[in-house]
């Protein structure tokens, strides 16, 4: 509400009733506790004329004021004494919990929110001490930030927050680098998004053999103690670090997502890999280990090898199968990424990438009605953002690019006992040092 | 007997930033003769919630004058660029929907 408070215009914020403690919860954060805001039924999006007008005519669910009224008066009516101000106070985490049995401990931390709602290791400070061992790193170091929306203040964190974290979720010392990696990143693995995102994490280099991760058999599976805890701990850190992740309050994903457990966290096969390892595609050295993050993972698709005849339809119906707004990253099992080399001789995998980007096409009319293009493309292609603009002048039926190739990406796990592979619909945002923080 | 022992443990959650303060704009003393800008964030079906709006103002209060405008990108970026135009050529807004 910057237009409110920064350019001085008396506003009133519509809103659909389901995010009332949202809304109100970040206008509080951001000193605008009295902000006038309006609600109206859940769901506006789908509805005619005629249902909107009977919401327009009708109560706020919340308040059971008639909606116009509160438009009307919250644009005219004066603010009561100390509301226009706003409100300006410090909040504070302690160290420590009050003291308690193991029992009671385990009940406050779950009805705190603090956990993933299954039994966690409590972090006492002689756990959290040896967790610290991992680093050399000091244990009031300011990591990052890290928020669960665009729209919310971020929280700051230090390293012994993190070890706090990764103790919860059973951890061992020297994964602590790799946890400390993530939670630098900034990049939260408990987003807010309504389309109830998850997180992906890759580790490359040395590390990945250094602690026993598993790029192999059942890597994505619950099979590996360093795949599994520090996915864990990412998730826990960061719906703790960035000040919770609470259903209805800090947390609107309207289905949730199971991979929000632990991540997808694996290391990429580079052993068994044809291609470059991921990091250094993203400038790191092979000798060098670093962790690379992707939200998202709604969308899943899979396939079974690459039949000689139609193997170009079939990756291309996958594609189209995918959310028009996620850009595909494809995870190959080496005996599925030998046959992407043996049907369409792929080099590397900017070739494949390439290949991938041309292929994944759908009807301009179609790719554009989607809802998902509709909110978070379209806008950008209508003020002239390239290459979207000049797709949105594409005839009807013209097949248009359905991603960006910077957007699409490539990543080897698995066996070798079938050449399985599926696309993960997720977004890349960066790959992090981990040796920064050993 | 097992979970009895007294322990003391640390607290996981993240250090939160001060609340800052934020003025809100004076309101208006009237809508009569006022422009009130409808701004569509640009999220589903938004625009179609505040054309409704907009008609009600046509039907119960034509004193009002209203204009229907939409955010310059997606509802996650800031549109510094429609608030300087409501600021220079409105009185006041109704922002929807958003969350």
């Amino acid at each position: 509400m910057r237009i409110d408070h920064d350019y001085g215009v008396p506003t009133v914020a519509v809103h659909t009733s389901v995010f009332k403690w949202v809304v109100r919860s970040v206008a509080g954060a951001n000193g605008m506790p009295h902000m006038r805001q309006v609600f109206v039924p859940q769901p506006v999006i789908g509805k005619t004329p005629a249902e909107l007008r009977a919401y327009v005519e009708g109560k706020d669910p919340v308040t059971d004021r008639l909606v116009m009224q509160e438009i009307v008066e919250g644009l005219t009516q004066p603010f009561g004494e100390g509301e226009l101000a706003g409100a300006e106070f410090e909040r504070a985490t302690p160290r420590l919990v009050d003291s308690g049995s193991e029992d009671d401990l385990q009940i406050l931390f779950r009805e705190k929110r603090w956990t993933d709602q299954l039994p966690i290791v409590l972090p006492t400070e002689e756990r959290v001490a040896a967790m610290l061992k991992g680093t050399r790193r000091k244990p009031d170091e300011v990591v990052g930030h890290m928020r669960p929306t665009d729209f919310r203040e971020y929280w700051e964190y230090t390293v012994e927050k993190v070890a706090v974290n990764a103790v919860m979720a059973g951890a061992k010392p020297q994964y602590l680098p790799v946890i400390l990696a993530m939670a630098a990143s900034g990049v939260s693995a408990r987003g807010s998004s309504t389309s109830s995102m998850a997180t992906m994490a890759v580790v490359n280099g040395p590390i990945r053999n250094e602690i026993g991760m598993n790029s192999g058999l059942g890597a994505l599976a619950p099979y590996n103690h360093a795949n599994a805890t520090i996915g864990r701990a990412y998730n826990l850190l960061s719906q703790n670090l960035q000040g919770g992740s609470e259903p209805g309050h800090t947390y609107m994903g309207s289905q949730g997502n199971a991979y929000a457990y632990g991540s997808v966290t694996f290391a990429e096969n580079e052993e068994r890999s044809p291609w470059e390892a991921f990091h250094v595609e993203h400038g790191f050295k092979p000798s060098e280990s670093a962790v690379s993050l992707f939200t998202g993972c709604r969308a899943t698709a899979f396939s079974l090898g690459l039949r000689e005849k139609h193997w170009r339809e079939h990756v291309g119906n996958m594609l189209r199968g995918l959310d028009p707004r996620t850009p595909p990253v494809f995870l190959l099992d080496p005996l599925a990424a030998r046959m992407f080399i043996d049907r369409g001789g792929f080099k590397s995998k900017r070739e494949l990438i390439a290949w991938i980007d041309d292929h994944a096409r759908m009807p301009a009319e179609i790719f554009w009605d989607y809802q998902l293009t509709q909110n978070y493309v379209y806008p950008r292609a209508t003020f002239g953002e390239e290459p979207w603009a000049t797709r949105l002048k594409a005839a009807a039926d013209e097949p248009i690019q359905m991603f960006l190739t910077k957007d699409i990406h490539v990543v080897i796990v698995g066996g070798e006992t079938n050449p399985y592979w599926r696309i993960m619909g997720c977004t890349y945002h960066k790959t992090a040092s981990i040796d920064e923080w050993r | 007997m097992a979970g009895r022992e007294t322990l003391t443990v640390l607290n996981p959650m993240g250090y939160p930033p001060k609340v800052e303060r934020q003025a809100l704009a004076p309101r208006l003393d009237t809508l009569d003769g006022k422009t009130v800008y409808l701004v569509d964030c640009r999220f589903d079906d938004s625009e179609l919630l505040l054309r409704e709006i907009q008609n009600w103002f046509r039907d119960r209060m034509p004193g009002v004058k209203t204009v229907l405008t939409r955010i310059s990108s997606v509802y996650t970026k800031d549109s510094p660029e429609t608030w300087e135009e409501i600021k220079a050529e409105g009185d006041a807004a109704i922002i929807g929907v958003g969350h």
